[in-house]
């Protein structure tokens, strides 16, 4: 793809192609395509999770069936790669919450490193909530 | 006496197009000397008086402030005239143009583009009505100058609009430099063109273009963190939404 916007009425100008590999070329890029990729793992998730939705409604054998296959092999490994990308997701998204999150506290801004704190603090009461939840 | 066998040398890669010449661009290869205080910029001047005199390159202050000797090293957009050579040697250095710009001679781009960009945010204070002038000054606090003084730092140097891939694919976003520009006077309280920026820059090709690859701020010179500029306007862009649809009486429409 040549962008011709140019050459059209400025045909000396050269136009160099954007390479399709472009994100290779540097870490800074290729982890920001793991972190756009980490959206698979979010929808496999959300997959998984209709599904065993679909199971339970299905009746107790499909619920079993379901679960014995959430216990393969093939299904862990599965989950242990989606956990690694979602985790890497949750703390590239919290670590750029302090450019995007501006607040003032009368004419004083509040500090980056303490946004960060709430943030993280949150993911963990959060977490520790739903575990609770689940498991009392 | 010359001591120039013992000079230690550096090979420069020069990316040369000449569109009277040659349809695609080619390199050149310059030996020159490998000076502690040289930097690439001093390096390209040598080329030019010693070497070869046709080489095309921009450049005026040599330090830091005017940003225009921005080219790439070795694949990273730099100011040239901060780049030291000793920090490539050993090695060679590839020197090329901007990426994401057309080229129009050697390591010269066309930077028509960002121009109308530019322009096209209004970068200039916007006001609903003129103070007449015997009120006096539009007074700030330090504090109201802090919020704004970060985004006003920008040369102009392109950098940013070199290490953005999105730029890259997507040349109708407007991009890093013009919209941390358009918060510099966004942010600043004499300023009361938001509502009309908003317009150019809550687009497609504004602020949502932006998927915070984050490079712009790791490649500017001055710290203008162009890409906390576009995330904090996401969140500004999202609450006027936001506003407009649950509290339709408070917008102005």
């Amino acid at each position: 793809m040549t962008y011709g916007r140019y050459q059209k009425y400025h045909p000396w100008l050269y136009e160099p192609r954007f390479p399709i590999l472009w994100w290779i070329k540097k870490w800074a890029y290729i982890r920001f395509i793991l972190r756009e990729m980490t959206s698979l793992a979010v929808v496999f998730y959300a997959v998984v999770l209709l599904l065993y939705v679909n199971a339970v409604s299905d009746g107790p054998e499909a619920f079993a069936a379901f679960t014995a296959w959430l216990k393969s092999p093939l299904s862990i490994s599965l989950h242990a790669v989606a956990f690694f990308f979602l985790v890497f997701h949750s703390i590239t998204w919290f670590n750029l919450a302090p450019k995007a999150m501006v607040i003032h506290i009368g004419a004083k801004k509040v500090s980056g490193s303490v946004i960060l704190a709430m943030n993280y603090l949150t993911w963990v009461v959060v977490t520790v909530g739903l575990f609770w939840l689940l498991t009392f | 006496m010359s001591n120039s066998g013992l000079q230690p040398t550096i090979d420069l890669e020069v990316y040369r197009y000449r569109p009277e010449q040659q349809a695609e661009p080619t390199y050149d290869t310059f030996t020159v000397p490998l000076r502690d205080e040289w930097v690439i910029l001093d390096a390209l001047n040598y080329i030019k008086d010693e070497l070869d005199g046709s080489l095309s390159y921009r450049w005026s202050c040599r330090m830091g402030v005017c940003g225009s000797c921005g080219m790439m090293a070795n694949g990273e957009p730099v100011l040239t005239c901060a780049a030291f050579l000793k920090s490539y040697a050993p090695g060679s250095i590839r020197v090329e143009p901007l990426a994401n710009f057309p080229v129009a001679r050697d390591l010269i781009i066309s930077m028509d583009d960002f121009m109308e960009k530019m322009n096209r945010i209004q970068p200039w204070i916007i006001t609903d009505e003129e103070k007449p002038l015997e009120e006096g000054e539009y007074l700030q606090t330090p504090d109201q100058v802090d919020e704004y003084k970060q985004f006003s730092m920008c040369i102009n140097c392109l950098l940013c609009y070199s290490a953005c891939p999105i730029y890259g694919m997507e040349p109708s976003f407007i991009g890093p430099a013009a919209i941390a520009l358009a918060q510099r006077y966004n942010l600043d309280s004499r300023d009361h063109g938001q509502e009309t920026r908003m317009d150019i820059l809550s687009t497609d090709d504004g602020i949502w273009q932006c998927t915070f690859v984050g490079e712009c701020s790791e490649v500017c010179p001055e710290n203008v963190d162009p890409a906390g500029a576009i995330q904090r306007y996401k969140v500004t862009s999202t609450n006027d939404w936001w506003k407009s649809k649950l509290l339709p009486w408070t917008s102005k429409q």
